[in-house]
Protein backbone atom coordinates (compact mmCIF):
# COMPACT_ATOMS: atom_id res chain seq x y z
CA UNK A 1 0.00 0.00 0.00
CA UNK A 2 1.48 3.56 -0.92
CA UNK A 3 1.32 6.20 1.98
CA UNK A 4 -1.77 8.72 2.06
CA UNK A 5 -0.33 12.26 0.77
CA UNK A 6 -1.91 15.64 1.11
CA UNK A 7 -3.03 14.61 -2.71
CA UNK A 8 -4.82 11.92 -1.70
CA UNK A 9 -6.76 13.78 1.36
CA UNK A 10 -7.44 17.18 -1.55
CA UNK A 11 -8.65 14.20 -3.66
CA UNK A 12 -11.03 13.59 -0.59
CA UNK A 13 -12.28 16.19 0.19
CA UNK A 14 -12.71 16.69 -3.78
CA UNK A 15 -14.83 13.39 -3.78
CA UNK A 16 -16.68 13.85 -0.33
CA UNK A 17 -17.49 17.46 0.40
CA UNK A 18 -17.54 18.83 -3.42
CA UNK A 19 -14.75 21.24 -2.67
CA UNK A 20 -12.91 22.31 -6.04
CA UNK A 21 -9.60 21.01 -6.38
CA UNK A 22 -8.13 24.55 -5.58
CA UNK A 23 -10.06 24.75 -2.74
CA UNK A 24 -9.29 20.87 -1.94
CA UNK A 25 -5.65 21.81 -2.41
CA UNK A 26 -5.74 24.64 -0.39
CA UNK A 27 -7.27 23.58 2.47
CA UNK A 28 -4.78 20.55 3.21
CA UNK A 29 -2.04 23.22 3.21
CA UNK A 30 -3.78 25.37 5.80
CA UNK A 31 -4.54 22.68 7.71
CA UNK A 32 -0.62 21.49 7.90
CA UNK A 33 0.73 25.44 8.12
CA UNK A 34 -1.70 26.40 11.00
CA UNK A 35 -0.55 23.55 13.37
CA UNK A 36 2.96 24.19 12.07
CA UNK A 37 2.73 27.62 13.29
CA UNK A 38 1.03 27.00 16.23
CA UNK A 39 3.92 24.20 17.47
CA UNK A 40 6.44 27.42 16.40
CA UNK A 41 4.52 29.49 18.39
CA UNK A 42 5.35 27.00 21.38
CA UNK A 43 1.74 26.03 20.97
CA UNK A 44 0.76 22.31 22.00
CA UNK A 45 -1.96 21.14 19.64
CA UNK A 46 -4.65 18.82 20.91
CA UNK A 47 -6.81 17.07 18.52
CA UNK A 48 -9.45 14.78 20.17
CA UNK A 49 -9.73 11.36 18.93
CA UNK A 50 -6.25 11.78 16.91
CA UNK A 51 -3.59 12.69 19.22
CA UNK A 52 -1.67 15.56 20.31
CA UNK A 53 1.26 17.15 19.20
CA UNK A 54 3.55 18.07 22.41
CA UNK A 55 7.11 20.00 22.38
CA UNK A 56 9.65 18.86 24.30
CA UNK A 57 12.80 21.60 25.21
CA UNK A 58 15.94 18.88 24.83
CA UNK A 59 19.06 19.90 26.67
CA UNK A 60 22.47 19.85 25.57
CA UNK A 61 23.93 16.11 25.54
CA UNK A 62 27.12 14.73 23.81
CA UNK A 63 27.30 13.24 20.63
CA UNK A 64 29.73 12.64 18.09
CA UNK A 65 30.25 12.55 14.20
CA UNK A 66 29.78 8.90 13.02
CA UNK A 67 32.22 9.54 10.44
CA UNK A 68 35.02 11.06 12.12
CA UNK A 69 34.46 9.79 15.74
CA UNK A 70 35.02 13.34 16.82
CA UNK A 71 33.03 14.49 19.90
CA UNK A 72 30.77 17.28 19.04
CA UNK A 73 27.78 18.18 21.52
CA UNK A 74 24.29 18.58 20.52
CA UNK A 75 22.95 21.77 20.69
CA UNK A 76 19.84 22.50 23.24
CA UNK A 77 16.81 21.71 21.22
CA UNK A 78 12.86 21.89 20.73
CA UNK A 79 11.46 19.00 19.23
CA UNK A 80 7.90 17.96 18.63
CA UNK A 81 6.29 14.65 19.77
CA UNK A 82 3.06 12.68 18.86
CA UNK A 83 0.75 11.27 21.59
CA UNK A 84 -1.41 9.37 19.71
CA UNK A 85 -5.08 10.06 21.18
CA UNK A 86 -7.06 6.80 22.99
CA UNK A 87 -9.29 6.47 19.67
CA UNK A 88 -6.60 6.25 17.24
CA UNK A 89 -4.46 3.83 19.77
CA UNK A 90 -7.82 1.32 19.88
CA UNK A 91 -8.45 1.46 16.12
CA UNK A 92 -4.32 1.03 15.07
CA UNK A 93 -4.29 -1.98 17.97
CA UNK A 94 -6.69 -4.02 16.12
CA UNK A 95 -5.01 -4.16 13.05
CA UNK A 96 -3.67 -7.50 13.13
CA UNK A 97 -0.92 -6.88 10.62
CA UNK A 98 0.56 -8.99 7.37
CA UNK A 99 3.99 -7.46 8.43
CA UNK A 100 6.43 -10.53 9.81
CA UNK A 101 5.81 -10.74 13.58
CA UNK B 1 13.98 7.19 23.35
CA UNK B 2 11.31 9.25 26.06
CA UNK B 3 14.04 11.65 27.26
CA UNK B 4 12.68 13.65 30.31
CA UNK B 5 12.41 17.16 30.19
CA UNK B 6 11.25 19.36 32.71
CA UNK B 7 10.72 22.80 32.42
CA UNK B 8 7.69 23.82 30.51
CA UNK B 9 5.45 21.24 29.54
CA UNK B 10 3.11 23.04 31.10
CA UNK B 11 3.81 26.74 30.48
CA UNK B 12 3.18 26.64 26.99
CA UNK B 13 -0.66 27.11 25.72
CA UNK B 14 -3.37 24.46 23.77
CA UNK B 15 -4.14 24.47 20.48
CA UNK B 16 -8.16 22.56 20.26
CA UNK B 17 -9.12 21.10 17.27
CA UNK B 18 -12.19 23.50 17.08
CA UNK B 19 -9.64 26.95 17.53
CA UNK B 20 -7.44 25.03 14.74
CA UNK B 21 -11.06 25.11 12.53
CA UNK B 22 -11.74 28.86 13.48
CA UNK B 23 -7.80 29.32 12.23
CA UNK B 24 -7.84 27.89 9.17
CA UNK B 25 -11.56 29.15 8.77
CA UNK B 26 -10.13 32.42 9.09
CA UNK B 27 -7.22 32.11 6.51
CA UNK B 28 -9.37 32.04 3.33
CA UNK B 29 -12.78 33.34 1.77
CA UNK B 30 -14.52 30.75 -0.21
CA UNK B 31 -15.46 28.24 2.84
CA UNK B 32 -17.64 28.57 5.38
CA UNK B 33 -16.60 27.77 9.15
CA UNK B 34 -19.37 24.59 8.78
CA UNK B 35 -17.28 23.35 5.95
CA UNK B 36 -14.05 23.40 6.96
CA UNK B 37 -14.84 22.19 10.36
CA UNK B 38 -16.24 18.86 7.91
CA UNK B 39 -12.94 19.18 6.03
CA UNK B 40 -10.78 18.84 8.92
CA UNK B 41 -12.42 16.11 10.38
CA UNK B 42 -12.59 14.09 6.91
CA UNK B 43 -8.90 14.34 7.06
CA UNK B 44 -8.43 13.65 10.37
CA UNK B 45 -10.46 10.62 9.82
CA UNK B 46 -8.75 9.61 6.40
CA UNK B 47 -5.61 10.16 8.39
CA UNK B 48 -6.71 7.54 11.07
CA UNK B 49 -8.22 4.95 8.77
CA UNK B 50 -5.14 5.06 6.68
CA UNK B 51 -2.62 4.18 9.57
CA UNK B 52 -5.89 1.41 10.96
CA UNK B 53 -5.71 -0.31 7.76
CA UNK B 54 -1.89 -0.51 8.11
CA UNK B 55 -0.77 2.39 6.05
CA UNK B 56 1.58 5.03 6.18
CA UNK B 57 1.20 8.61 5.99
CA UNK B 58 3.64 11.29 4.49
CA UNK B 59 2.73 14.64 4.42
CA UNK B 60 6.05 16.98 3.23
CA UNK B 61 7.21 19.35 5.05
CA UNK B 62 5.04 18.28 7.95
CA UNK B 63 5.77 14.79 8.55
CA UNK B 64 5.24 10.90 8.06
CA UNK B 65 3.28 8.62 10.20
CA UNK B 66 3.64 4.98 10.35
CA UNK B 67 3.33 1.88 12.46
CA UNK B 68 5.52 0.69 14.92
CA UNK B 69 5.08 -2.86 16.25
CA UNK B 70 5.41 -3.94 19.78
CA UNK B 71 6.52 -7.25 20.76
CA UNK B 72 3.90 -9.62 23.12
CA UNK B 73 5.57 -9.27 26.66
CA UNK B 74 4.55 -10.31 30.09
CA UNK B 75 3.45 -7.59 31.98
CA UNK B 76 1.79 -7.13 35.20
CA UNK B 77 -0.94 -6.13 37.10
CA UNK B 78 0.08 -3.32 39.68
CA UNK B 79 -2.14 -4.15 41.52
CA UNK B 80 -1.66 -7.69 42.35
CA UNK B 81 1.79 -8.73 40.36
CA UNK B 82 0.14 -11.21 38.65
CA UNK B 83 1.50 -11.71 35.32
CA UNK B 84 -0.36 -11.42 32.52
CA UNK B 85 0.28 -12.06 28.72
CA UNK B 86 0.20 -8.91 26.30
CA UNK B 87 -0.15 -10.05 23.02
CA UNK B 88 1.80 -7.84 20.20
CA UNK B 89 0.44 -4.83 18.86
CA UNK B 90 0.77 -1.66 16.58
CA UNK B 91 1.45 1.91 17.81
CA UNK B 92 0.96 4.37 15.59
CA UNK B 93 4.38 6.88 15.24
CA UNK B 94 5.27 10.23 14.02
CA UNK B 95 8.35 11.54 12.40
CA UNK B 96 8.90 15.33 12.44
CA UNK B 97 9.55 16.52 8.52
CA UNK B 98 12.70 18.71 8.52
CA UNK B 99 10.66 22.00 7.77
CA UNK B 100 8.63 21.39 11.23
CA UNK B 101 11.74 20.75 12.66
CA UNK B 102 13.49 23.52 11.87
CA UNK B 103 10.51 25.82 12.38
CA UNK B 104 10.05 24.45 16.20
CA UNK B 105 13.63 25.12 17.09
CA UNK B 106 13.55 28.53 15.84
CA UNK B 107 15.73 28.17 12.59
CA UNK B 108 13.94 29.54 9.58
CA UNK B 109 14.02 27.41 6.40
CA UNK B 110 17.27 27.26 4.72
CA UNK B 111 20.41 28.98 5.66
CA UNK B 112 20.36 28.32 9.29
CA UNK B 113 21.39 24.80 9.17
CA UNK B 114 23.53 24.06 12.33
CA UNK B 115 26.39 22.44 10.06
CA UNK B 116 28.79 25.25 10.31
Amino acid sequence: MSALTKADLAEKLFEELGLNKREAKEMVELFFEEIRASLEANEHVKLSGFGNFDLRNKRQRPGRNPKTGEEIPISARRVVTFRPGQKLKQRVEAYAGTKQQ
Amino acid sequence: MEEHDDQNKSRSSVLTKSELIERVAQRQSQLSQKDVELAVKTMLEEMSQALATGGRIEIRGFGSFSLHYRAPRLGRNPKTGEAVDLTGKYVPHFKPGKELRDRVNGEDDEGASPSN
